[in-house]
Parts: C-alpha cells; sequence; structure tokens
C-alpha cells in the first residue's frame, strides 16, 4: 500500500490516542488542585476523598499521555522527514520550548505530586500540584502554537523551499492561535466535567450514597454547565477565523458547494464529491449566511471555488469534514441540555435526589462524551487543512519520508494492537477503580505484605 | 552575534555538546531504571515492589532527557534526524512500543485489579528488555554506519545483548545505594555477575569503532594523540578494577559505600560515551554528514540557546529537589 496513505493513518492513530489523554490531564490537574484547596479552606474529609479517588484516575492518564507523546516526538522523524527540513526552523524552537519548559517541569513535580504527600511539607504538595497543572497547560500552549501556524502560517519567509523565521511574535501569536487554544483547553475543562459527572453517576448508580459522590456530580454538572456555553461561543469565533484564512475547510463544514448569499444551515445531508452535490439534505433556509456573515443573504465561499481549471481538487475532502464536525456541535449543544436541566434540577433544593433517573443514566451515557467531541474536532481541523500540511507551504505528500509501505504497515498494526490492549485496560482500571471506591473498599488493590513497596493511603487515613 | 566568531561554526558544535549530554544523561539515569526492570525476573513478588518504589517518583523525568535529546536532534540537525530516525526506523518502533509497555505497567500494577498483577509485572520486564534490546541495536547499527549489512546486523546484536547486560548492572549497583537487607545483598550479587557484561561491552564497542572505519582509527592511534588519550583507557581499567573489589567486600558496617558502585559506574558510562563522542565528532551520521552541514539555520539556533541557558539549570534545580525529596532508602511510597 502507499507509504504516504499509511503514514497518515499511523500519524492519526497515534495523535488520536495520545490527545485522549492531555485532554484529561491538563483540566483533571487544575480540579485536583481545586479539590486540594477546598480541603485545606474547609477541611471537609469529601474533598479529600475526591482528590484521593481522582489522582490515581489522573495518575493513570498521566502515564499514558507520557508514553503516547513519546512516540508522537519520534515520529516526524521517522514518518515525515521532510517537515523538519522544511519548516524546521520555526517548529524546531516551538518544539524545543515545549520540551524545556513543559515536560521537565510537569516530570519533575509529578513524583513529588503522587508520591510526596507524607514527605513533603503541605504546602510544597500543594505546589507541586499547581506546578503539574501549570506544566500540562504550558505543553498545550506550545504544541498548540505550532499546530495553529500549520494553520495559518505568519511571521516567516522562504529562502530556497525552507522557511526561515522573521518575527517570532507573529509566528508565536499566529492568527488562529488564541481561538485554537482557547477552544482546545475549554475542551478539556467539559472532558474532564463529564468524565467526572460520568463516573459518579456510575457510583450512584451502584448504591454509592456518600457525601464526595454527590459533591463530584455537582462539581462536574456545574462545571459543565459554566463551560459549555462559553465553548459554544468560542467555536463559533474560531469558525469565523478559520472563514477568513482557510475558506475552504469552512465550506466544507458547512457542506456549501456554490458561493453564494442566503446559504442554508445544512443539519443533515450526504455530501457527494463526485456529484458534486448534497443528496438527502435537510437544512434551514438562509441561516448558515447569518451565522458566518451576520446577514442573511451574506456571501458564503462554496467548494466550486477550490476546484483548479484542469479539475484538480483543491479543497479537503468533505465528508470527513462535514460529519465530524456535526458530531462536535451535536455533542456540544447536548452538553449544553443536559448540564443545564441538571443544574437547574439540582437548585431547587434536593440536590443530587432531584435528579429523576434519566438523568443519571444520561450522565453516565455522556462520560466520555467529551474525547467523541475532541476527537471529531481535531478531525474537522486536520482533514479540513488538507491537502495541505503547512497551508499554502508544504503539502502532506511532499513531507513524507521514503519507508516502504510494508514497514509502515507492520508498526501501524503493531501500534493498533497495542492501543487496543491499552485502551482497553485503561477503561476496565476506571471502572474496577469506581467499583471498589463505590463499595467503599480500601482504594487499592490488595498491597501484600506489610512490607512491600507501594501503598495507597486509605480514605481517613 | 559574532562575539565568539561564526555562529554557523560554534552553534552547531555547542548543540552537539547539548545533545551528547542529553543522551549521556539518558542513558545513565533511563540505564538504571531500565535495568531495574531488567531484574524483575530474579525478585520475589515484593522485592519487586520494592525495586519499583525505588524508581517510581524518578522514571518520567528520566525518560524526559531521551525526549529532549531526541528534540535537540530534530531541531538542530533536522535532515541528520530523518536519515537516522528513516534508517532506524524498526528498532525504533520496538523500543516505543517496550517504553509504552513499562511506562503503563508502573501504574496498572498497582491500580488493575490483583489477578491482572502478574501479567502487568511481565510487561514491564518484557517492555523494559525490548527498549534496551532495540537501543544497543541502534548503538551498534550508528557506530558501523546505519548500513544493513549481516556483519553489521550481527555486531548490533552483539551490543544489544551487552547493553542489556550493562543497564542490568548499573540498574543493579542503583538497587544497592536505594535498598538494605536481604535485597540489598541480592542486587551486589547481581552486580557482581553483571559486571562481566559491562566490561565485554565496553571492550567491544572500543575495539569494534576503529576498526570500521580508518578515520576513526587515524584519530586514536597516531602521534601525539595516543598520549593524551592514553589516560581514558588507563583510567576505565583502574575503576573497573576498583569496582570489581568494591563489589566484593560489600555491605560494609554502617552501608559504608553503598553509593559508589554506582558513581563509578555512571564515571565508566560517561568515559565510554566520551570516547564515543570522540570517535564521532565531527559526524552526526556517520562518515555521511556533519554537524555543519546538517545545523539548522543560526537564528532558530540562537533562539533556542537562549532559552536553554535560562532553562537548564532550573531543570537542574529541580531535579535535584525531587531526588533530594525523594532520597535515602526506598521505603513505603504512599501512592496516592
Ligand atoms: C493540547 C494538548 C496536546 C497536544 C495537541 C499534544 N500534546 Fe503531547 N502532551 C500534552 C499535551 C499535548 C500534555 C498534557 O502535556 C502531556 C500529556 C501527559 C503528559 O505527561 O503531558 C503530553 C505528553 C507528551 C510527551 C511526553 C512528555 C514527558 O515525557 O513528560 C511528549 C514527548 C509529547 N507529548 C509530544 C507531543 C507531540 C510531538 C505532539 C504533536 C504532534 C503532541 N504531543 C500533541
Ligand atoms: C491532538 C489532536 C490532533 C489530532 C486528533 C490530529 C489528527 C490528525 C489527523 C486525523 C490527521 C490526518 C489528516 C489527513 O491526512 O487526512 C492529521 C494530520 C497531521 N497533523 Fe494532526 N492532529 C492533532 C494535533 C496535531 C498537532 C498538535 C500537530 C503538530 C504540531 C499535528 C501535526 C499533523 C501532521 C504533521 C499531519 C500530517 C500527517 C497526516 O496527514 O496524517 N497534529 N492530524
Ligand atoms: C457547539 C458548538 C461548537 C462549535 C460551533 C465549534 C466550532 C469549532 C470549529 C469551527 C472548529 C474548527 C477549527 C478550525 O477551523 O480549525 C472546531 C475545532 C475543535 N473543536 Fe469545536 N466547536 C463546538 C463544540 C465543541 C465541543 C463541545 C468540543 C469538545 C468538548 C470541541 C472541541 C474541538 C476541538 C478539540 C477542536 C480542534 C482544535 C481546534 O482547532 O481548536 N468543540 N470547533
Amino acid at each position: 500500500m502507499d507509504p504516504l496513505i499509511l503514514s497518515r493513518i499511523q500519524f492519526a492513530a497515534n495523535i488520536s490516542f495520545h490527545i485522549l489523554f492531555p485532554t484529561i490531564t491538563i483540566a483533571l490537574g487544575w480540579v485536583l488542585l481545586f479539590f486540594k484547596l477546598r480541603f485545606n479552606a474547609t477541611g471537609a474529609e469529601k474533598w479529600m476523598d475526591a482528590y484521593r479517588f481522582w489522582v490515581k484516575v489522573f495518575a493513570l492518564s498521566f502515564a499514558l499521555g507520557v508514553v503516547s507523546g513519546i512516540t508522537m516526538s519520534f515520529q516526524f522523524g521517522t514518518n515525515w522527514p521532510g517537515f523538519m527540513e522544511a519548516v524546521g526552523n520555526v517548529a524546531g524552537p516551538l518544539l524545543a520550548y515545549e520540551i524545556l519548559t513543559a515536560f521537565f517541569l510537569e516530570a519533575a513535580f509529578l513524583g513529588i505530586m503522587l508520591f510526596g504527600f507524607r514527605r513533603v511539607p503541605g504546602w510544597l504538595h500543594t505546589t507541586a500540584t499547581a506546578l503539574v497543572a501549570f506544566g500540562t497547560t504550558l505543553s498545550a500552549f506550545w504544541i498548540l502554537v505550532l499546530n495553529s501556524w500549520m494553520h495559518t502560517p505568519a511571521g516567516y519567509e522562504l529562502r530556497d523551499g525552507v522557511v526561515h523565521a522573521t518575527d517570532w511574535f507573529a509566528i508565536v501569536f499566529n492568527p488562529s492561535m488564541p481561538y485554537r487554544l482557547a477552544h482546545m483547553l475549554l475542551a478539556s475543562g467539559l472532558t474532564v466535567s463529564f468524565l467526572i459527572a460520568g463516573f459518579s453517576a456510575m457510583r450512584w448508580l451502584w448504591g454509592d450514597r456518600s457525601d464526595e459522590v454527590r459533591a463530584t456530580l455537582r462539581f462536574g454538572a456545574t462545571l459543565g454547565a459554566i463551560l459549555i456555553p462559553i465553548q459554544i461561543y468560542a467555536g463559533d469565533m474560531h469558525g469565523l477565523n478559520t472563514l477568513e484564512h482557510q475558506p475552504a475547510k469552512v465550506a466544507a463544514m458547512e457542506g456549501n458547494w456554490e458561493t453564494q448569499g442566503n446559504v442554508p444551515l445544512v443539519l443533515f445531508a450526504i455530501p457527494d464529491q463526485e456529484a458534486r452535490e448534497n443528496r438527502m439534505e435537510i437544512a434551514i433556509p438562509s441561516v448558515a449566511s447569518l451565522i458566518l456573515t451576520h446577514s442573511f443573504d451574506g456571501e458564503v465561499p462554496g467548494l466550486n471555488d477550490f476546484v483548479a481549471e484542469d479539475g484538480t481538487i483543491e479543497h479537503p475532502p468533505v465528508a470527513p469534514v462535514f460529519y465530524a464536525f456535526r458530531v462536535m456541535v451535536g455533542l456540544g449543544f447536548a452538553m449544553l441540555a443536559l448540564s443545564w436541566s441538571s443544574v437547574w434540577l439540582m437548585r431547587r433544593g434536593r440536590g443530587v435526589e432531584g435528579l429523576p433517573r434519566p438523568w443519571i443514566y444520561a450522565f453516565v451515557g455522556m462520560a466520555f462524551s467529551g474525547w467523541i467531541a475532541t476527537l471529531a474536532g481535531w478531525y474537522v481541523t486536520e482533514i479540513g487543512r488538507q491537502p495541505w500540511l503547512v497551508t499554502g507551504v508544504l503539502t502532506t505528500r511532499e513531507a513524507v519520508g521514503s519507508v516502504t509501505g510494508g514497514m509502515v504497515a507492520s508498526t501501524l498494526a503493531a501500534y493498533l494492537l497495542v492501543y487496543a490492549g491499552l485502551m482497553t485496560a485503561y477503561l476496565g482500571t476506571l471502572t474496577y477503580l469506581a467499583r471498589k471506591a463505590a463499595r467503599h473498599d480500601p482504594l487499592t488493590p490488595d498491597v501484600p505484605k506489610p512490607d512491600a513497596g507501594i501503598r495507597v493511603l486509605q480514605p481517613g487515613e | 552575534m559574532d562575539l565568539f566568531g561564526d555562529p554557523a561554526v560554534w552553534l552547531p558544535f555547542v548543540f552537539a555538546g547539548l545533545m551528547g549530554t542529553a543522551i549521556l544523561v539518558y542513558v545513565i539515569l533511563d540505564g538504571f531504571d531500565l535495568g531495574v526492570g531488567l531484574l524483575f525476573p530474579f525478585a520475589t513478588p515484593t522485592e519487586r515492589d520494592r525495586m519499583v518504589a525505588s524508581i517510581g517518583p524518578f522514571w518520567d523525568a528520566n525518560e524526559t532527557w531521551l525526549v529532549l535529546a531526541i528534540g535537540i536532534l530534530l531541531v538542530a540537525f533536522p535532515v541528520a534526524h530523518g536519515v537516522i530516525l528513516t534508517a532506524l526506523y524498526l528498532p525504533v518502533a520496538v523500543m516505543l512500543v517496550g517504553l509504552i509497555l513499562r511506562g503503563v505497567a508502573f501504574e496498572f500494577r498497582v491500580k488493575a485489579p490483583t489477578r491482572h498483577r502478574g501479567a502487568w509485572n511481565k510487561a514491564f520486564f518484557g517492555g523494559s528488555l525490548a527498549s534496551t534490546l532495540s537501543q544497543g541495536f541502534m548503538l551498534g547499527m550508528y557506530i558501523t554506519g546505519l548500513q544493513f549489512t549481516w556483519a553489521n546486523i550481527a555486531f548490533a546484536t552483539l551490543t544489544a545483548v551487552f547493553l542489556t547486560v550493562g543497564f542490568s548492572f548499573i540498574g543493579a549497583v542503583w538497587l544497592i545505594g536505594k535498598t538494605e537487607g536481604a535485597l540489598q545483598a541480592k542486587a551486589i550479587l547481581w552486580a557482581r555477575r553483571g559486571i562481566w557484561g559491562l566490561i565485554a561491552g565496553i571492550v567491544a564497542i572500543s575495539a569494534a569503532s576503529p576498526l570500521v572505519s580508518a578515520r576513526i582509527w587515524g584519530k586514536w592511534f597516531s602521534w601525539p594523540e595516543i598520549v593524551w588519550l592514553a589516560p581514558l583507557p588507563i583510567l576505565s581499567a583502574v575503576l573497573v578494577l576498583t569496582l570489581w573489589r568494591v563489589l566484593h567486600r560489600l555491605p560494609l558496617d554502617g552501608d559504608r559505600l553503598a553509593w559508589a558502585p554506582f558513581w563509578m559506574a555512571s564515571a565508566l558510562f560517561v568515559m565510554a560515551f566520551g570516547g564515543l563522542a570522540y570517535s564521532f565528532y565531527p559526524y552526526v551520521v556517520p562518515e555521511q554528514m556533519t554537524i555543519y552541514e546538517s545545523a539548522a539555520a543560526p537564528e532558530s539556533l540562537i533562539i533556542i540557546l537562549v532559552g536553554t541557558m535560562v532553562v537548564l539549570p532550573i531543570i537542574i534545580a529541580y531535579s535535584i529537589l525531587a531526588y533530594t525529596v525523594f532520597r535515602g532508602k526506598a521505603t513505603e511510597l504512599t501512592y496516592y
């Protein structure tokens, strides 16, 4: 098979696996800090219980994030040597700063955060927690700067086909960076809100009526309710920014073929790239124009503008972008409905007891909705950039390495196998931990002999 | 900018130095924690927990040095980065899968249901083994110039075995410092056996590099270089002998000299690495591409250098903090 296609699948598989875990750790670090501070302030045991449970999830997710991240940092060289040769002068310093400022910070203080509780003074433990949270956020900042620069490059010049940096301020604060960073950090917050609410709801169903579960279910639902409207607004701004810089991507998201006014908002359709039209379209007249231009008859660019004279297609594949966008936005509105209705139901005085059963089930069902929306969002962004790797500078095809298809295929198979195994183990272990916590068992699986090396503090200790 | 002369000359040199340092630090630090994993099959379940406790708080930061090394190769020598990593495509993939398995096993061993503990222990050992073997294999291929001939592959297989023994050795001497009682006694035995592999490995690599390349031969065996290079092998030999004697006298009362083997082993690694670095300078891809030919643009390197100079001392400071917090004998870790 074509090494290009295989390398693309491999990169997509690796980064999709990787991003799941940062999405959790970025926000969960801050949430843990919040739990810790609440405990420091109120002395209420429920916050410490919550900390103890979720720090385990954090440690597990962090380990998976680290190891899959190490894989990512080799991917550029093994599969995309052309990437660094062409844009290394910009990408290099950004990656270097990420390693120097963020990775070492996280790694050094993670040990203290996870194992240092009994060894360091309380303030240092709290500080370590804060620094780890800060480190994950900082690393998201650097990598998103690089990724945004790939979408909307700025501050550079081309000499003999190689990018040279001319203005670092323009590179870091490239046009799409603020939007992407905000949108991603919010996505992380939402993922964690619904994860926490979902697992607390699961424990509730298993009969756990502890203060901890009440507190975390409430916390998850409330945080979700606060973040989701901001996310929807941020997403809208992000789309307007994309319209300005990558109109072909927006045309694909909207499934709009002709440049025209009064463009309808397509709720559902089957985009047919061969026939260059939508089949089975369900649409609301003129609303896409309204959203994107703030006027009903505003003109929105269409996909047909991005076909060269000789028929070469210069826009991204339409269907995956179109569907992924609908998955993300659909989940966004589902989150809005669920979190707002439950906060309203809980506010009427009875707390978690005020939530009807279907709401509890809905939270369980939405536990991983953040992951799905995040992946869908990334697919919109990344597939929407094709055929470019760095918009207007480098195509994906130019960057691929000379490794044979067979080699890529064999390593791809190996990665997929490992990832499938790890995902099963991860989900299995989370459920296992939740089940144990619901039964108020000590939170670790047996710690064999008294002198064994690792022990987990038990609630109340 | 031109304070030190032409930046196109000294910048690549500085970055080669930084990359070398990162690789060396990685080899020593992750060397000992991979080594502890390699010793897993020889330990009892309780000892295994203690062994993991001795590296638990450190392994993540240790592995970050690999990310830094590969990052510097990527950012400072982008062309060489592509050449080396595409040539070593398969062993890199094996190493990564190994690192993945052992990295997650740290967490899963204690969090997953107890009946899975055995499987995660196996993953921990298997992952450590796979990463070490593939690192040794890559080292061998690199020394022989990244050419996949049968002779080179045979040599690389040999270095793979030697590196595995070498890492188990440094893992064992780490445990001598970090543990006490029966486990420490066991670690001393492991180290006494493992030292052979270390010696064989250093000798094999030192002998092979000059044989593979006439240029390296010339760098070592010519007048007057041979005179001022002589201390390197002599010092290494002295160190090996001392290490040998110390290992046979341990454990001493009051735990005296418990850390000495670890420091001496690290010194040996440093010297072996220094010899290699001397042999290969100025090449980054052996016999094909020098650091000067493959360096990135000076203006980008300067940006990174400034950052490195500011951040590296801070990194060192909090690494020291982490090692101080978890100093002393590995005791129960309150996982929490
Ligand atoms: C928006 C966030 C985000 C994105 C898009 C990426 N990462 Fe990541 N990465 C993180 C956020 C993050 C993190 C939150 O900082 C992690 C997760 C767990 C951790 O230890 O740090 C991390 C870990 C992590 C590590 C391990 C660090 C360590 O040793 O501690 C490496 C080497 C990378 N990543 C590299 C990459 C590369 C090369 C990416 C893109 C191609 C990438 N990451 C995408
Ligand atoms: C973290 C979430 C991300 C996800 C889920 C993701 C997903 C994807 C997907 C699905 C593709 C394939 C598009 C196609 O070929 O049709 C792709 C391409 C690519 N992305 Fe991302 N991406 C993410 C972040 C990043 C970041 C942060 C970078 C770099 C800094 C990056 C660099 C690339 C490169 C180099 C390609 C080209 C290779 C390819 O086409 O597969 N991505 N990404
Ligand atoms: C419901 C309203 C939402 C709107 C209007 C919206 C809009 C957008 C748009 C336009 C993009 C593409 C950016 C580009 O052009 O590159 C995008 C990407 C993305 N979306 Fe959303 N989004 C919404 C909800 C969500 C939710 C709920 C999540 C996750 C919890 C999410 C996560 C992401 C992610 C991770 C990306 C890729 C990274 C980026 O480019 O920022 N979005 N979103």
